[in-house]
């Protein structure tokens, strides 16, 4: 028998520290919103850099205003609503980055700047704030813009050299440096002779590299499929919309005797799909939904570019998906564990 | 002829058959932070110059206490008891004097009598008053005062009296132990593998359960190999992937049958019969060794001295666990009873162990501070619904729960929900999403819904 005289445990200097009580879980994964929003920022900023690299000052001065009119309309709004500031979710941030690359380059500073306020005010904070917004913000300053200034907007083509853009739009002759994009130009080659060809592959190593025509975003193709892959990697975004999104616009545009890579690499696509329609407040909830929500943007965007009025279709594909949303979610409600079916008790 | 020799080596048992690499839908992969009490053996402690032993340790009936102040008691008498179905004995881990039998506030929130006991200077650890002797196991499971030691301290033996109309044909015994930190049931398996096998036998063979399986999540493979070299070719060990809940009873149930349990159903609707590797110990120790429950083993860890695996007399303060471990190292923010996932906020470092803390744990601030939600709104990322085992929208019960619209969180299921913290854990919004549906669930509970 192993009888012993025991140690006792002088423990009365053992105190609780200064702690707070809370209900469990008592921890939480590392991200947060600012995260997120900032690790999509980083993923643009490649291409934002390279923006300005090749089109100029003009691609700056764009930027420059996209963003400080984004932040600061939320900063105003907050300001004059007396609610909690809300900069540093960095979800305007983002909204300003993505509205400049969606513009083109020579978008006269001032439209830019009421881009972003349409795009804040309008479409984010009159809903309710961050989350509660139907449409991507982005996309609606932007759809705003291009209607209010349709034949400000329609040239595209960006001057060359660092400040000649900027010399243009201050002069405000546009029609000085007139120019297409090579989507409009293939719209053209195809009203011309009656259908598409697949002839476009020598247009596939600028769309990748460099391409100064179209909006900001397009100027190259390949650094927006990087960081588009790293969100993914990243599990920042859900592969299933883009490439719902993508695979739809590559299938259609073939079954139409288009070139699919071309088409996936021009215009807005690609941009729209991994950075706009991945946006989690206006894409669906469940796995499922964010690939019929991916499929259907596609979709619309390539009849909107075969069809339409303008091959400039991928804003208008977003936001009528975004608008689809609530009819998606609501008809895709998982079955719960231990649940036959949907069926409600 | 020669017949072939069947019976199975430890070498073919070893390797085992190979075994479907099962697991659950959703779930989350928290930092698991188990390296530092991993291979760290358990310990005794030190005498506590007290105990405080609640005469109520688990859910169901309280019991009455059998002693008074000035009474001298022996190790393992029973000191509290109750003549109900759902209850379980109490007993005094040490030999001593009772001092006071008195009301406190315990780790559950609630208040019961405490036999307050003073132990003897001598103690015989491995001497006990021994269990009654019974041809009834489950009588002796009772006299032994076992309940669940995974953390819901639920009286085993009615777990091992399953309705009638449902038959159990697989015992599973749960050695996931997914909570961060802890490493309590770790320890059990690589220590007492042989013993653990045996209670899982004597569960099988009262139940009658034709099939053992003893799950083990894939970071504890060592447990799992000291396991197979005692299970013989009536144990199959499950290596099922890390992932928490994956100790969560239904979760681990899917894991190993492919079978849901049904909504509003037992467990034991499936077939199935859960019970922790560290049950199944005290099992054959109430049944073979005629052995009361009356000490555990508890992790000790997070920002404390020396991280420990500590085998703590029931009824020890946890202030005396926290100095068995060197005392508190810096920035601490928050205590947890239990694991951080699911466990119990401390306010009070006098509160004593019970048979379900399974951990003491001491979070950093910069650990606990992302918690503080700043009333931010859902984004609707998804990530709630990914990882919600129960296949759940947090985020639309939680919406429902901000409103007070318990029809709302009703129709969203908030009632199947396990409370296991998934949602929280990975809202990057920090919204208090299990909190917000264990208020729904309680709501609805009190206008008469049924779980
Ligand atoms: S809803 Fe309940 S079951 Fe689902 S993750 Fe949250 S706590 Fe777990
Ligand atoms: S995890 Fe949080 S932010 Fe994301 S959908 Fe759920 S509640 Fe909303």
């Amino acid at each position: 028998m192993s009888k012993k005289l025991q140690d006792r445990i002088i423990s009365t200097d053992v105190e609780l520290p200064a702690t707070t009580l809370a209900s469990s879980p008592h921890v939480v994964a590392d991200q947060n919103v600012s995260h997120i929003m900032l690790w999509v920022v980083g993923a643009l900023a490649p291409t934002a850099i390279w923006a300005v690299i090749n089109m100029g000052a003009v691609a700056l001065v764009l930027l420059f205003a996209c963003i400080a009119s984004t932040l600061s309309t939320e900063w105003l709004w907050n300001r004059f609503a007396r609610k909690p500031q809300t900069l540093k979710d960095g979800s305007a941030l983002l909204t300003g980055l993505l509205l400049a690359l969606a513009l083109p380059p020579r978008t006269p500073w001032w439209i830019a700047v009421v881009a972003g306020i349409v795009a804040i005010a309008l479409a984010k904070m009159l809903f309710g704030g961050l989350g509660w917004n139907l449409f991507n913000p982005a996309l609606v300053g932007r759809a705003f813009v291009t209607i209010s200034w349709a034949g400000v907007l329609a040239e595209q083509k960006v001057p060359g050299g660092w400040f000649r853009g900027i010399e243009v739009a201050a002069s405000g002759k546009y029609d000085a440096v007139s120019g297409a994009t090579r989507l409009a130009v293939a719209a053209t080659d195809r009203a011309a002779s009656g259908a598409y060809d697949f002839s476009l592959r020598d247009q596939w190593m600028p769309l990748l590299t460099r391409n100064l025509e179209g909006s900001l975003g397009e100027v190259s193709a390949g650094l927006l499929i990087l960081g588009g892959l790293l969100l993914i990697f990243k599990g920042i975004i859900d592969w299933r919309i883009p490439v719902g999104y993508i695979g739809t616009v590559a299938l259609l545009s073939w079954a139409f005797g288009s070139d699919p890579v071309f088409n996936v690499l021009a215009g807005g696509v690609l941009l729209g799909a991994f950075f706009m329609a991945t946006d989690y407040v206006t894409s669906p909830m469940t796995r499922t939904g964010r690939l019929i929500f991916g499929c259907g943007c596609g979709l619309i965007n390539v009849v909107g570019r075969f069809f339409g009025p303008s091959p400039e279709s991928t804003t208008w594909a977003i936001l009528f998906m975004n608008g689809l949303v609530p009819l998606i979610d609501r008809s895709l409600i998982p079955r719960t564990f231990g649940w036959k079916g949907r069926k409600r008790a | 002829m020669v017949e072939p020799d069947l019976k199975p080596t430890d070498n073919h048992i070893a390797k085992g058959p190979p075994v479907p690499k099962l697991g659950f839908k959703g779930g989350i992969h928290p930092t698991d932070h188990k390296a530092a009490t991993r291979s760290a053996p358990a310990v005794r402690m030190p005498m506590p110059a007290r105990l405080f032993v609640p005469v109520s340790q688990h859910l169901g009936a309280p019991c009455q206490p059998l002693v008074s102040r000035g009474d001298l008691v022996q190790r393992g008498q029973t000191i509290a008891d109750v003549d109900a179905m759902v209850s379980a004995p109490v007993h005094s881990p040490v030999a001593g004097e009772v001092i006071s039998v008195n009301l406190r506030r315990l780790l559950s929130g609630s208040t019961a009598l405490v036999v307050e006991i003073l132990p003897d200077e001598h103690q015989d650890w491995d001497s006990w008053m021994l269990v009654p002797e019974s041809d009834d196991a489950i009588a002796m499971v009772r006299a032994a005062g076992v309940v669940g030691l995974g953390g819901a301290a639920f009286p085993t033996t009615v777990k091992l009296t399953p309705p009638r109309d449902m038959p159990i044909h697989t015992l599973i015994l749960n050695g996931c132990e997914c909570e961060p930190f802890l490493t309590c049931d770790h320890r059990v398996m690589l220590e007492s593998p042989d013993r653990v096998v045996a209670g899982a036998r004597i569960i099988a063979d009262i139940v009658g359960a034709e099939r053992i399986v003893i799950g083990v999540e894939d970071n504890k493979v060592d447990a799992a190999d000291a396991l197979r070299a005692h299970a013989g070719s009536d144990v199959e060990i499950f290596v099922v992937p890390t992932s928490y809940p994956q100790g969560a009873e239904k979760q681990l149930i899917y894991a190993v049958l492919g079978k849901e349990v049904p909504h509003g159903k037992l467990p034991a609707a499936t077939g199935a019969l859960v019970q922790n590797v560290g049950t199944a110990l005290a099992v054959a120790d109430a049944v073979q060794l005629r052995k009361p429950l009356m000490e555990r083993i508890v992790t000790v860890s997070g920002s404390v001295v020396t991280p420990a695996n500590l085998i703590v007399c029931l009824g020890t303060p946890l202030r005396d666990l926290v100095a068995a471990a060197g005392g508190f190292g810096p920035d601490v923010g928050r205590v947890i009873a239990g694991g951080p996932m699911t466990g119990t906020g401390v306010a009070d470092l006098g509160m004593p162990v019970v048979k379900g803390t399974s951990g003491l744990i001491a979070l950093t601030t910069s650990q606990t501070a992302p918690c503080v939600n700043g009333d931010q709104a859902c984004i609707r990322c998804g990530r709630c619904s990914d990882a919600c085992p129960m296949f759940l929208q947090p985020f639309a019960i939680g919406i429902y729960a901000n409103i007070a619209s318990w029809d709302g969180a009703e129709h969203f299921h908030a009632l199947d929900c396990i409370e296991c913290g998934s949602c929280s854990f990975v809202c990057p919004s920090r919204r208090p999403l299990v909190q917000l549906i264990r208020l729904a669930k309680h709501r609805l509970m009190e206008r008469g819904a049924k779980l």
